[in-house]
């Protein structure tokens, strides 16, 4: 039976690690701020880079970062979607083929990114010929974000009430009419937050874009030049580049902003939609 | 068939019911033959054979079990939904066979519409409700629906309360609305039939005092079918009850007829148990 | 007759055409894992057949362009690094989830929380550049280089450690009320609550996740490349510079070429094989002390 004085001491642990984990973070994010702020700047955001990346700006990877994204999302959200429809809608919580689905999907959410990168590189870039090219990294990162989407989305549909099915069906609402109209935007908080958790995902990772989209710091043209996405900027600038640091900084300060940006938007966005919509009683 | 309509009276009374003249029209509606639901290895329910007859009310009385309910869902094939539920027999419903697998089921719940007991407006706003069913059946103009959705609220008396609040959610109305707008959103569109499980047993008294009157209403211009566990509401409302019991677990038919001789000279003994049972 | 279909919510007359569709689209998503194995096994086949796996244990050293493919130093490496992180990162975790749930005063709850998510959603190359930056010159000053197998576990540690705390905190929250109270009413102290009754109680869901972090740690790129000096040599001391598996991937492969880069593939293979049996490990013991 613990004593008081190991109470004591137990509590003074406890709170010393809370405590440790505070400063950590405190600590990153104080060089964060104060290295990033001293190099960003209105010009920084809209400019090209300069000397390797030293100075100058970002904007080619502000582009290049949101295409990206836009191509991850567009392959990912209509598949993700329509999966995670058939899995609510057509299968059973035992249905050996439902089973099989969400295992193969749980396995693949494992999977190191770095090797997403390797597949992409010959799946992409090579054996489909798309080559070092935004498409290539979009593709990839969609696989990388499908897993996690799917199964949140999943998650939603099937908590949505069979009441509305019943009364859809006894109504001669066709299953499609019923999923578009009622049971989609019924889930719509779930599939927002599969879509948050999938953008986080994807505009953090460095390793599966190196070699599917490539390290091409210009101005895209089209999706199927190379871009050089904001970590993988962040990457090449702290270790390829001296005198990086600065640059480095600041890009990984915009970076935090945007998915906090797109994180709470998206938040603000389902929710005033959702109570505009619904607002249950 | 060319005999003359009755004069159908506005309002009746009970001892309408029992002498006076018809208050509905003895003519088949729905015509059900040896109807038998099995869910997997279970039955459920035993060679049901009745007639459902045209304008009147018929409530569907008996102990609880899952009987009357899928008893109920076999008239729109809401069976179809259940895995593994196995339904055979006969069900006759204007020239078609309602259980004919090539049947348009669709178009079959477009004419024969269902209120449940636990009222189940859509997530949308109280217009959506009543527009999604309309525009899946083809009803785009919008002042056809707008007048289609002002007839129907008016029908259950919720124009005035909610005219000013077409657009707002359909959860945010009370226990009651809520039911009532469920059965606007059923006769939008323009059924023959209207299947009601219990659609009273969820609300308050004072709503269900107020849809029990609004089902009264609708006699005449819709066939009803509805399940009931208040003998008094089925005393009150029901030109015909059907008296349904379970025999080792399997529902079957015991007595159906006209609802006050049911009532007060039931025929068989089971009848009189429980009608005196629950009454007494 | 009406027979229906042994499927939930079975297919209504009008809606055949909905389901193949969904089916497929399933089905495509279904099969991205496979697709991924089989690329990688097609990449990596010269090296795998044969006496493939074999090479990565009996080669000395890693001299890929001379046929020698021995990656020991630099599995002890991920090993290393990774056990080191979680034998850092499972107890701290541990404590933030128990602080959270135990000890925090109501107004420093959510606040701590939000800290953790924060700390959960900075991308890993954020986390290696202020590794590199900060960490390293600091560790090289009172042990040089600096870019080491210790800075790499403890950049490590710091980005599993959100995942700890998350998953723990989870866990004790679903232990049941009664339980504690149970506790309480017999005496019990507060740190005998938590170490006796609560912690016990979710310690399937808490080693589950902690099982995931490690095989997250084993997988992570970036963050170990940037502070871990990349030097392939086995770890024989805690200050000197190492190579992880993933680093070597994402050095090496852009120029590695033909025996080369199929090597790179197969180490790949190798470490997404034993990522996933952790990972399979977790999910077992999750489901073994939910059912005890």
């Amino acid at each position: 039976m613990p004593s008081h004085a190991m109470d004591r001491a137990f509590t003074c642990a406890i709170w010393s690690a809370a405590v440790l984990v505070t400063s950590a973070f405190l600590w990153l994010l104080g060089d964060l701020v104060w290295h990033g702020m001293a190099h960003l700047s209105w010009s920084f955001l809209v400019s090209e880079p300069m000397n390797a990346g030293r100075s100058g700006g970002i904007a080619p990877i502000l582009v290049s970062t949101l295409l990206i994204l836009a191509v991850a999302l567009a392959a990912a959200v209509p598949l993700g979607l329509g999966a995670a429809a058939w899995l609510a809608e057509y299968t059973r919580r035992d249905g050996a083929l439902g089973q099989a689905v969400r295992l193969s999907l749980d396995v693949l959410a494992g999977v190191p990114s770095i090797i997403f990168g390797l597949f992409g590189n010959v799946f992409f870039s090579v054996f489909l010929g798309l080559g070092f090219s935004m498409l290539s990294g979009g593709l990839t990162l969609a696989c990388m974000i499908l897993p996690i989407f799917i199964r949140t989305c999943e998650a939603g549909l099937s908590a949505v009430s069979d009441d509305w099915r019943h009364g859809a069906a006894a109504l001669g609402m066709t299953r499609a009419a019923a999923l578009w109209h009622i049971l989609l935007p019924a889930a719509a908080s779930a599939i927002v937050a599969g879509l948050m958790l999938g953008i986080g995902r994807a505009t953090a990772e460095t390793a599966a874009l190196i070699f599917t989209s490539g390290y091409v710091d210009r101005m895209p043209e089209s999706l199927s030049d190379s871009g050089r996405a904001l970590a993988v900027h962040i990457y090449d600038l702290s270790m390829n580049v001296t005198g990086g640091d600065g640059a480095a900084y600041a890009s990984a300060l915009v970076l935090i902003v945007l998915i906090v940006a797109i994180n709470t938007g998206a938040l603000a966005l389902s929710d005033r939609w959702w109570t505009r919509r619904i607002a249950t009683s | 068939m060319n005999t003359p309509k009755p004069e159908l009276p506005a309002t009746y009374t009970v001892g309408d019911v029992v002498s006076g003249p018809p208050c509905c029209e003895p003519v088949s509606h729905l015509r059900i033959e040896k109807l038998s639901v099995a869910y997997g290895a279970t039955t459920v329910l035993d060679e049901v054979s009745l007639d459902i007859y045209r304008g009147c009310i018929t409530a569907l009385i008996g102990p609880s079990g899952c009987d009357k309910t899928s008893f109920l869902s076999t008239l729109n094939r809401l069976t179809d939904l259940v895995p593994g539920a196995r339904v055979n027999g006969r069900i006759h419903f204007e020239a078609t066979d309602v259980l004919d697998p090539r049947l348009d089921v669709l178009a079959l719940r477009r004419r024969v519409g269902m209120i449940f007991q636990k009222p189940n407006p859509f997530p949308l706003s109280v217009r959506r409700n009543l527009e999604l069913p309309l525009r899946e059946h083809g009803v785009r103009r919008r002042d056809v629906l707008d007048h289609k959705i002002e007839t129907a609220l008016r029908d259950v008396g919720l124009w005035e309360e909610v005219r000013d609040r077409l657009d707002s959610p359909a959860l945010a109305l009370s226990g009651g609305q809520q039911q009532r707008l469920c059965i606007a959103r059923a006769l939008v569109l323009e059924p023959s039939v209207l299947l009601m499980d219990e659609p009273c047993s969820a609300l308050d008294p004072i709503s269900s005092g107020v849809v029990e009157k609004l089902i009264q209403r609708l006699r005449g211009r819709y066939t009803v079918v509805i399940v009931t566990h208040n003998l008094a509401q089925a005393r009150r409302i029901a030109n015909y009850a059907a008296f349904f019991w379970m025999k080792e677990h399997v529902g079957k038919l015991i007595e159906f007829g006209r609802c006050q001789p049911l009532f007060e000279t039931p025929e068989n003994p089971l009848t009189a148990a429980y009608v005196s049972g629950l009454s007494g | 007759m009406i027979w229906s279909k042994p499927s939930s919510l079975s297919r209504w007359h009008d809606d055949r055409w909905l389901a193949p569709p969904l089916a497929l689209l399933a089905a495509v998503a279904a099969l991205i894992l496979l697709l991924v194995l089989a690329f990688l096994l097609s990449e990596a086949w010269p090296v795998v057949n044969g006496d493939g796996w074999w090479r990565f244990f009996s080669n000395e050293g890693w001299y890929p362009l001379e046929g020698r493919f021995g990656l020991l130093p630099m599995l002890w490496a991920s090993l290393a690094a990774a056990f080191g992180a979680v034998l850092l990162a499972a107890p701290l975790g541990l404590a933030g989830a128990i602080f959270t749930r135990f000890y925090a005063p109501p107004f420093i709850v959510k606040p701590f929380r939000i800290v953790l998510a924060l700390l959960a959603g900075i991308p890993s190359v954020v986390y290696g550049l202020w590794g590199l930056t900060v960490l390293v010159p600091l560790i090289a000053r009172w042990q040089p280089p600096g870019a080491s197998l210790f800075t790499a576990i403890l950049i490590l540690a710091l980005m599993i450690l959100p995942t700890v705390a998350l998953t723990s905190a989870s866990a004790l929250n679903s232990v049941p009320r009664s339980l504690l109270h149970g506790a309480a009413a017999l005496g019990l102290i507060r740190t005998g609550i938590v170490l006796g009754v609560a912690v016990p109680a979710a310690r399937g869901a808490i080693l589950g996740g902690i099982l995931l972090a490690t095989a997250r740690a084993l997988g992570e790129t970036m963050a170990v490349l940037m502070v871990a000096g990349n030097v392939v040599q086995n770890p024989t001391g805690l200050f000197e510079p190492v190579r992880v598996l993933t680093a070597n991937i994402a050095l090496e492969m852009s120029y590695a070429t033909g025996v080369h880069r199929a090597g790179l593939f197969a180490s790949g293979l190798m470490l997404t094989l034993l990522v996933l049996a952790l990972a399979w490990l977790a999910a077992r013991i999750v489901r073994r002390t939910h059912y005890a």
